[in-house]
């Protein structure tokens, strides 16, 4: 099995970094009606991406920092696919292969409600995505289509659900977005976060699984304060 | 001081402006049209604002926003002075945005307006193109529209911070095909400079090379193929680009 350690920021994970709203069926299951209504006005003619910004992102073990303002926060398990060949207006099987491997992602997340704007102050709080533990070569794994996504709080499997839920497979996701916005070796796309995920906060543990890829295990601890 | 980061003789460097010229670091002058320019900072974290200026919120029809209307942009987006942009066949709407690019100097977390100064490196100019009519309700501005490949020019140069003392007074000027067509001022922004590191900063480190694109005024309008399209910042820089047609 071929597998390399990640450091956000290394030559490994060396660009950006984006996450990817309504790419889980209960995302649109939860919505309803109401994605036709104001503000949203439709369903979205193609993926909508936000950015996890560079000072989100840490390294598997780090303790995440809850600043004062917030109390609890999504723990946003995420499948993420790191990118080794620029893809620009590609095709799905060009997609499939510009693609490193995978890894696992957390995205950290003050709920909310409205996802008229973009989350800033929800989605890009320093240290609000922990990244790794390892980059896994996509030809040592199954169809991730097949992975399930495991989700642990202090060492209980809260949530998990399944990437054959995905409204855009993997290769088709990447593809669509290289539509508009390409992507280049280093980046890291994360395939969907469901909108049950769990609420942790301060003192808790947290953690995300799949099978293949590890455990990234995270700290929550308060702003300031060291972990225990 | 005015810096550039352009590609010259297979090399990328580093250069100045010297009289209207572009010097390198072993001192020759060569034109500015010999070089290649490239994006003079590059950024982790592109943030923009929307709605800035109210003259522009009233023109796209929305109301002042009572806090930042911000949303980021990809590394994908950049491109340098000089530089070609596409437009996509089904554009209905594509408009340039002249902006002031504010370029963070040093880490900032939870500075306040008063400090604000300190942590700027310097200005540049951006060229935030939007193709309105691929505006939807999610994450909105979404990347369709704003964070496109190559739709932000930016450039030419990175003007340090000390020679400009008040960013807060600076004309804003686009012309296409040489016709004056988006005029303002930096006066009117609603949202100043010093506010904008404080509020950033407030619940995220900005680092150095961060880039906040600070909105546009007033007279943004269509643009087509073969357009040059130039957007200009007094005392920072006048930023060329070129509409071209995207592959089909």
């Amino acid at each position: 099995m071929t597998s390399d350690i990640l450091r956000p920021g290394g030559a490994l994970l060396s660009g950006s970094v984006y996450g990817c709203l309504l790419n889980v069926q209960e995302e649109l299951d939860r919505l309803g009606d109401a994605i036709y209504e104001a503000p949203y006005h439709g369903v979205p003619t193609g993926p909508v991406l936000y950015v996890k910004t560079p000072n989100t992102q840490i390294a598997a073990g780090q303790p995440v920092p809850i600043p004062d303002d917030v109390d609890q926060v999504r723990v946003g398990a995420a499948l993420g696919i790191v990118i080794k060949t620029t893809l620009t207006r590609a095709n799905a099987a060009q997609a499939l292969e510009a693609i490193a491997g995978y890894t696992l992602v957390n995205d950290i997340t003050v709920p909310h409600d409205s996802l008229f704007r973009q989350p800033l102050k929800h989605k890009c709080r320093d240290g609000f995505c922990p990244i790794g533990p390892r980059l896994v070569s996509a030809s040592d794994l199954p169809d991730p289509a097949t992975f399930i996504v495991r989700t642990y709080v202090n060492g209980v499997c809260r949530h998990e659900f399944r990437l054959d839920q995905l409204v855009r497979p993997v290769p088709t996701l990447l593809a669509e977005i290289s539509d508009f916005t390409s992507l280049y070796p280093g980046d890291l796309i994360l395939a969907g976060v469901s909108p049950s995920a769990p609420l942790a906060g301060v003192g808790d543990v947290v953690a995300i699984e799949i099978d293949g890829l590890g455990r990234l295990e995270s700290p929550l601890v308060r702003e300031g304060e060291q972990a225990a | 001081m005015k810096h550039a980061r352009i590609a010259y003789e297979g090399r990328v460097q580093q250069a100045w402006e010297d009289s209207g010229m572009v010097r390198l670091a072993d001192g020759r002058r060569v034109a500015e049209t010999e070089v290649v320019w490239l994006p003079p900072v590059t950024p982790g974290t592109i943030l923009a604002l929307g709605l800035n200026y109210a003259d522009h919120a009233a023109e796209i029809a929305s109301q002042a926003p009572d806090e930042p209307m911000v949303f980021l942009k990809g590394a994908n987006t950049l491109v340098g002075h000089r530089a070609f942009t596409p437009r996509p066949d089904d554009a209905s709407n594509m408009h340039y945005e002249c902006e002031l690019a504010i370029v963070v100097g040093r880490p900032a977390r939870n500075v306040t307006k008063a400090d604000a100064y300190a942590y700027i490196a310097g200005y540049t100019v951006a060229n935030d193109y939007a193709v309105r009519n691929y505006l939807e309700g999610f994450y909105r501005p979404n990347f369709r529209i704003k964070s496109r490949d190559n739709c932000t020019p930016i450039g030419p140069w990175l003007v340090d911070a000390a020679d400009i003392p008040d960013p807060m007074d600076l004309s804003l000027t686009t012309r296409v095909n040489g016709v004056t067509t988006q005029e303002g001022t930096t006066r009117d922004m609603l949202f100043d400079v010093p506010f904008l590191i404080e509020y950033f900063s407030s619940f995220m480190t900005l680092q150095p090379g961060d880039l906040i694109l600070t909105g546009t005024p007033k007279g943004t309008v269509n643009v087509m193929p073969g357009d040059e399209v130039v957007t200009e910042i007094e005392s920072i820089g006048a930023l060329y680009n070129t509409i071209i047609a995207r592959r089909p």
